[in-house]
């Protein structure tokens, strides 16, 4: 999906198209269709300038109606850091966003555990492993509260958190201050998954790191599977 | 009526004033009077420097397009052009740091759009005052969130630059944004306004009263009454650039318009004059067609303001619904407010009234070049002399506070701001030698570096230009890029100056000397005058931003070492020389001495070995020794590879160790060979005819340098690292 302000949609349709080879296309904002996408996903940027909160605009634009009956029915969407803030705007994944906890823009390579591979979008990873993978962010502090984080522990909608190298769940690696470490989230029904890091940034072993494929990866393999 | 009060406010000399009445045969009325005063002014005319301007080289075979336009264009093969510029943004960061340096970067980018390049690069060349002193640390945040908020918004990655601190630039910081796009060598957009009664489309943010007079405000010195330039700064809305941005290339892309032009410095004013003199027509416009967002705005603030994110273009006649249209996709509007004509001239109706109507040639091209006085400053003569200093009792602790100095230290606490990695190309991160962009599907990489040393510059303009240049090659031959293009940033003091035009010319020629030397053109760039505050001018701070070629990514090399065992080579060599170094500014405060030496066919020899050994992947690293000399060189190498290799050097040389370990001598290139590759790599060297001297081994966690027998520096890897690392945080923690 492409909103106004959206800045990693060619990135995300790059790794989707060249690197990993499969059918891809752009959705406008203002259309009404969703062009039987199997599945959709919510790239990074900042929609609308984020002059206001976050994503709290783009949850105006005219297909998300059509985004929430396709969530609704089971369709697989991914949110990458504005596509994240904007599913927790449209409430299709719980909890909001608060600035970074150094108030500061934070572009670095860190590293995040895998928590559950149950999951579309991790299924080709596995437990506790690590990846490195780029966050690139102002609002990426992950808050909710407690009766809701005890819910999403107790679901294990907690998929990625920011770990150190050793894999340790520390306060340190904890870049932007996020409850529980969270880096990445699903919904109940594990169809929607909500990340602050750019898998699209770890894709390709020219620049750096392939880890973030497991998570392109993971959404073929359980396209295939369904 | 005229008077001398009014000529003033506009920075305009009887002269001038004199020279207008006779070009346009009538009195201007105060509109046209502060048309001329922008375009005019330094900042638009380039008066001062145009004389010393026509000694740089600009022509090669690759050149597309030249001094002159928005933008600098090289072929770079394939049928693709590389589209690039620098730009300063002095002023305007200084009386409002996050917006002047904001709007900085939107500038830029407008400039790179506009001739239908997608931006894919940033880079910035920054110099505040000294950290020690809360403002400058305000200044240093607030430019740096300002770079930070454009261009991660616009999705462009900020993949490198260069920061300096000094004195000197307390009341007047330096803000140099580059920007590089790449385009179809055969889909490039100029400033035409072609074809007579073909439309003239505003595109963009509303006309609001900012910015009014910027440009002539970056043409003066500053005095106390700053806080009143306030209203001058512009204010960006970097989301609607993205649409601009976004909007624009749709419209190139699908051949609609004539000619496109950003409204920068001097806004309308800029964009219609220099579209239809460039094209030898004319532009007749309709203000009170043009898009407004305040009440009750004269022709004169109209045609002056700078609000940005703003766009003028000529569209084909019978295509103005489909541009139209893109625009609305992209909930942009795009007004019809005039048309090209045939009269060369400018004509501005306002309420059913023609409110300008002046000749654009005398406006774009008639304004009077000056050959100003110049003069040796005085100031060499001491600053020249350098005293022995003694040698420190402990280097160890002299090297660790070195590699403190902001000047040396980590800038990851300013780069980890800006998102250097959007677009996904960026595959050499900021702290290398040069950034290294891929371009997706392509075998061949672009490659960019800025540099500019102004102490070296202040005490030897000369030398300072030719070190510019060459540093800014010797960087990109360690990454394994060949220069193909120059665009430079010239910020110096006041042109008035006799002394401050004997800078100037000094370092343009030896700008000039070492681009003809190494055959890169320069496509273009930027005078920045006037950086005086309170009549303390600023160093002579030249900025070089030289774009190169990689033939081929797999083979880019970067600086950190790479395995244990690796042999140490040095390309080049050590010398007796202090002048100038930041260890002398930084441990004994003394900013003096001549500037390293620098020999220019040495220069391009030890780049020439370097890229060919890249080439024949004989190097398994490459660095080059610049602001802390070899020293720092070495702890660079070590530090910046996440395992962090060691090394253990022995140096033979008779110098003073001072020197040996931080002296700046030119020329020089730490690499790392595989010890099956040393044979293959000193014979290349034999043939080249390049000194080149075996200096140790990588291995171990620490750092270890020996002169002669004598073990000089030795260091745990980790202590040194930190030091390195938490300097620049440790500024800025907030208590």
């Amino acid at each position: 999906m492409v909103f106004p302000g959206s800045n990693c949609d060619q990135d995300t349709y790059h790794v989707c198209k060249d690197v990993l080879e499969q059918e891809c296309f752009y959705l406008w904002h203002k259309d009404h269709d969703l062009k039987n996408a199997d599945c959709v996903i919510l790239p990074g940027g900042f929609s609308y300038g984020d002059y206001l909160r976050s994503g709290a605009i783009a949850k105006f634009s005219p297909l998300m109606q059509e985004l929430q009956d396709f969530a609704q029915k089971g369709g697989l969407v991914l949110g990458i850091c504005n596509g994240f803030q904007v599913l927790l705007e449209l409430g299709l994944l719980p909890g909001a966003m608060l600035r970074n906890k150094n108030l500061k823009f934070l572009c670095d390579h860190v590293y995040i555990k895998i928590e559950n591979t149950q999951t579309p979008f991790s299924n080709r990873g596995e437990r506790n492993h690590l990846l490195s993978i780029p966050i690139a962010h102002f609002d990426g502090n992950y808050y909710a509260p407690p009766e809701t984080i005890e819910g999403i522990k107790r679901n294990e909608q907690i998929v990625y958190s920011y770990a150190d190298v050793e894999g340790r769940i520390t306060e340190e690696a904890n870049v932007n201050g996020s409850i529980e470490n969270i880096a990445g989230l699903t919904n109940e029904k594990r169809n929607v998954l909500g990340m602050m890091p750019h898998p699209e940034r770890a894709s390709e072993s020219l620049l750096g790191s392939e880890d973030g494929r497991i998570i392109f990866e993971s959404i073929i393999l359980s396209l295939k599977q369904a | 009526m005229i008077d001398k009060k009014i000529l003033e406010g506009h920075n305009l000399t009887e002269k001038e004033f004199e020279r207008i009445v006779e070009l346009i045969g009538k009195e201007p009325n105060i509109t046209e009077l502060g048309i001329f005063s922008l375009m005019w002014s330094e900042h638009c005319s380039y008066k001062s420097s145009k004389a010393h301007l026509i000694k740089l080289p600009t022509s090669g075979k690759h050149v597309i397009q030249g001094p002159g336009e928005n933008a600098g264009i090289i072929d770079i093969g394939d049928g693709l052009a590389a589209v690039f510029k620098i730009e300063s943004h002095n002023h305007p960061s200084y009386i409002e740091p996050y917006q002047g340096a904001a709007t900085g970067v939107g500038g830029i980018l407008r400039d790179i759009f506009t001739m239908g390049a997608r931006p894919i690069a940033l880079l910035d060349s920054l110099r505040f005052g000294s950290l020690s002193l809360p403002k400058n640390r305000a200044i240093t945040e607030g430019v740096i969130s300002g770079i930070a908020g454009y261009g991660n918004c616009m999705g462009v990655p900020t993949v490198g630059g260069e920061v300096y601190f000094n004195p000197c630039y307390s009341l007047n910081p330096l803000v140099n944004v580059f920007c590089l796009g790449i385009c179809e060598k055969d889909a490039i957009f100029y400033a035409k306004a072609e074809g007579e009664g073909n439309p003239v489309l505003y595109v963009g943010s509303k006309t609001g009263r900012d910015g009014i007079h910027g440009a002539t405000m970056a043409s003066a010195e500053f005095g106390e009454d700053l806080e009143r330039k306030r209203p001058n700064v512009q204010v960006g809305d970097p989301f609607k650039e993205k649409l601009l941005l976004e909007a624009c290339l749709e419209v190139m892309n699908k051949d609609l318009i004539v000619g496109i032009q950003d409204m920068g410095a001097a806004g309308l004013t800029c964009s219609t004059t220099e579209m239809a003199s460039k094209s030898n027509a004319g532009i007749e416009i309709d203000l009170d067609l043009v898009p407004k967002r305040e009440e009750g705005m004269t022709p004169y603030e109209i045609m002056l303001s700078e609000s940005q994110e703003r766009m003028l273009l000529v569209a084909k006649k019978d295509k103005v619904k489909d541009v139209q249209d893109i625009f609305a996709k992209w909930d942009l509007d795009a007004v019809i407010i005039g048309q090209v004509t045939v009269d060369e001239r400018l004509k501005v109706k306002f309420e059913g009234e023609i409110v300008v109507d002046i000749p654009v040639k005398a406006v774009v091209d008639l304004c009077p070049v000056y050959n100003r006085e110049i003069k040796i400053p005085t100031y060499l003569n001491s600053a020249n002399q350098l005293e022995i200093v003694p040698l420190p009792e402990d280097l160890n602790q002299t090297f660790l506070r070195l590699l403190s100095s902001p000047a040396i230290a980590d800038k990851q606490w300013i780069y980890r701001q800006y998102d250097h990695m959007v677009q996904i190309n960026t595959v050499l991160l900021p702290g290398a030698d040069a950034s290294v962009l891929r371009i997706k599907n392509k075998k061949m990489a672009l490659a960019i570096t800025l540099d500019g040393n102004s102490l070296y510059t202040y005490l030897d303009p000369r030398t300072g230009g030719k070190v510019a240049v060459a540093e800014a090659c010797r960087n990109l031959a360690c990454v394994g890029a060949r220069p193909v293009g120059v665009t430079n940033c010239l910020n110096f003091g006041n042109p008035e100056k006799p002394e401050i035009m004997w800078q100037f010319k000094e370092a343009l020629e030896g700008i000039s000397e070492a681009c003809q030397v190494f055959e890169i053109p320069v496509t273009g760039g930027n005078v920045s005058f006037y950086n005086d505050t309170e009549g303390e001018s600023i160093y002579p701070s030249p900025v070089l931003g030289v774009v190169g070629l990689v033939p081929n990514i797999d083979k880019t090399v970067s600086p950190g070492f790479k395995n244990e065992g690796d042999l140490i080579f040095l390309i080049g060599k050590n010398q007796d020389e202090l002048g100038g170094s930041e260890y002398l500014k930084f441990i004994w405060d003394m900013e003096r001495g001549l500037p390293p030496q620098i020999n220019l066919e040495e220069e391009k020899k030890a780049h020439g070995l370097c890229l060919e050994a890249i080439d024949l992947g004989l190097l398994c690293s490459a660095h080059d020794a610049s602001e802390g000399g070899l020293a720092v060189c070495l702890a660079e190498c070590v530090f910046l590879e996440e395992n962090k290799i060691g090394c253990e050097i022995r140096l033979e040389e008779q110098i003073h160790e001072d020197a040996l370990l931080f002296g700046e001598s030119q020329s020089r290139i730490v690499v790392t060979v595989k010890p099956e590759d040393q044979e293959d790599f000193i014979k290349l060297a034999q043939n080249r005819n390049v000194q080149v001297s075996y200096i140790g081994i990588t291995g171990g966690r620490d750092l270890v340098i020996y002169h002669h027998d004598k073990k000089i520096i030795d260091l745990p890897i980790l202590d040194a690292f930190k030091v390195w690392k938490q300097a620049i945080p440790n500024i800025f923690k907030v208590e």
